[in-house]
């Protein structure tokens, strides 16, 4: 296997962008991507879309997309694990480019939410659960994490503001993220104040709907070396399944897929969870990021509600965690948040991460997850 | 929406809790498989769930799909049944005050939604208080 770097990012404000289309957002973002790595061909590409289907009603979009961004006849796919599409996406091109049978691939991720109502939104969320055991019954996506978050707290005696502070800190990073959909900070009396959308969990748990893309450029390393910019390679890469259906999985508070996917990741870079410096996770519930980082070994098992309150997840502290804001705060188009954490991976490995940029930072991790766990990819970037 | 076809199928499952088990290690599947999950065996014996068991974690859905709309705001958990069956489904006939975690509850028959004015009556399984 080749050693595949990421050459170029793209990435355009997120938010409720009424006046563009899919294609439109997609072109914008792919072309800052080409830009940032001076090529204006690519070999092939692969776009991560939960479900352009149900959002917008057109399916096809890979070839769409290849057309729109000027490179039709290359091969195009798009990849579906529901919110960890866009992370899937990497994986595959980067599967791609190591095993040399391409040299320059995009990656990217999208996902228009806000052409449908807020109901059609919801049911089309709700897909990535099952269909006929669980969403049958009345279950929502905020209800599935609130069951995780009420037995978190009964078994290990996570807190409500606990669980606040994870979408304070996250607001504070994104406050200094330009391209976030909410880039304001947020208290934790706002959060308990926020409306109940399934107990425990409240509005300013929750990840947004949002309108959005991200798009990276894939090469082998050499080429990337005689660019005059900081090479940054994927060293790790993990991806695993379990139940969708939250009440098959023998513990509903652990994240099986993740620590699992993670586990790969960590053997193939030859990594432990204490060599990470930067670590963005899928925080599409502020309970979702307390049982990631301890599926993933940063905390252990159990202790994922102190991490934020002992501060060891913000921005200056031991680990710091969801730099870019987070799912909550820079916005989840689900099937772009994937390709997004990875551009805010590389930005910081880089030095370009503006205001909130940690300390010379060299080893990074990202983790997208679909549905309420069934799936999770993560992968491990390390600075040369 | 359901199909009366896609409805139809899963009658068995949600009529009659017909479930099945691994003749290999005795894993109970709801609904049933053809291979197991845990042995990779392929032989089963038919069953039927257990009908009581106690609640493992719940909330409270304030923004409800749209079918649901008018029961908002209702109760919806994950109950262990008595043969280690875990299943999802709503608390029903219960203040919200008084549910709690390892609250005994059994299953009984109940309209699950109705899909509008002229589509189809749907039913299944809630959880009572035992």
């Amino acid at each position: 296997m080749r050693d595949v770097a990421v050459i170029g990012v793209g990435m355009t404000k997120w938010g409720e962008l009424w006046e563009k289309s899919l294609r439109t957002i997609f072109v914008e973002t792919a072309l800052l991507a080409l830009d940032d790595a001076g090529v204006d061909r690519i070999d092939s590409m692969y776009v991560g879309s939960m479900s352009s289907g149900l959002f917008v009603g057109q399916e096809h979009i890979a070839s769409l997309l290849a057309d729109y961004l000027g490179q039709a006849p290359v091969p195009s796919a798009r990849v579906e694990t529901a919110c960890a599409s866009g992370g899937l996406a990497l994986r595959l091109g980067f599967m791609e480019v190591a095993s040399g049978m391409s040299d320059v691939v995009l990656v990217s991720g999208i996902e228009k939410m806000t052409d449908v109502s807020g109901y059609e939104a919801t049911y089309a969320l709700g897909t990535a659960a099952d269909q006929e055991y669980e969403g049958y019954h009345g279950i929502t996506f905020p209800g599935l994490y609130a069951l995780i978050a009420r037995a978190h707290m009964e078994k290990y005696g996570t807190t409500r503001e606990q669980l606040a502070l994870v979408a304070v800190k996250n607001h504070l990073n994104g406050s200094k993220n330009p391209l976030a959909q909410y880039p304001f900070k947020i208290t934790v009396d706002s959060v308990l104040n926020s409306v109940l959308v399934a107990d425990p969990l409240r509005l300013l748990d929750c990840s947004p709907i949002t309108d959005g893309a991200a798009a990276v450029i894939l090469c082998p390393i050499e080429m990337a070396r005689k660019m005059n910019k900081p090479v940054v390679k994927i060293t790790g890469s993990g991806h695993a399944t379990d139940s969708i259906a939250l009440s098959s999985r023998k513990d509903i508070t652990w994240l099986e897929a993740t620590y699992q996917a993670g586990k790969r990741a960590y053997a193939m870079a030859n990594k432990k969870p204490k060599d990470i410096d930067i670590l963005e996770v899928h925080d599409c519930f502020t309970i979702a990021e307390i049982c990631v980082i301890e599926a993933l070994g940063i905390v252990e098992k159990g202790k994922g509600g102190k991490a934020a309150e002992d501060e060891i997840t913000y921005l200056e502290g031991k680990i710091p965690v969801n730099t870019s804001g987070g799912l909550k705060a820079k916005g989840h188009p689900v099937g772009a948040t994937g390709v997004a954490q990875v551009i805010e991976i590389v930005k910081q490995l880089q030095g370009e991460a503006g205001k909130r940029q940690v300390k010379n930072p060299r080893i990074g991790m990202a983790q997208n997850m679909g549905g309420s766990g069934g799936s999770t990819v993560v992968h491990i970037f390390e600075r040369e | 929406m359901t199909t009366p076809s896609r409805y139809w199928r899963e009658i068995p499952q949600r009529y009659r809790l017909e479930a099945n088990k691994c003749k290999k290690c005795g894993f109970v599947f709801f609904p049933p498989r053809l291979i197991c999950s845990q042995c990779q065996n392929r032989k089963f014996e038919e069953t039927k769930l257990a009908e009581k068991g106690k609640v493992l974690t719940f909330t409270i859905i304030r923004v409800p799909p749209q079918q649901f709309v008018d029961q908002a705001p209702y109760a919806v958990g994950i109950v262990e049944l008595d043969d280690g069956v875990k299943l999802t489904g709503q608390i029903v006939d219960c203040d919200f005050e008084d549910l709690k975690i390892g609250k005994r509850v059994k299953i009984e028959f109940r309209k699950i939604f109705a899909e509008g004015e002229a589509g189809i009556l749907c039913y299944g399984y809630k959880f009572v208080p035992e």
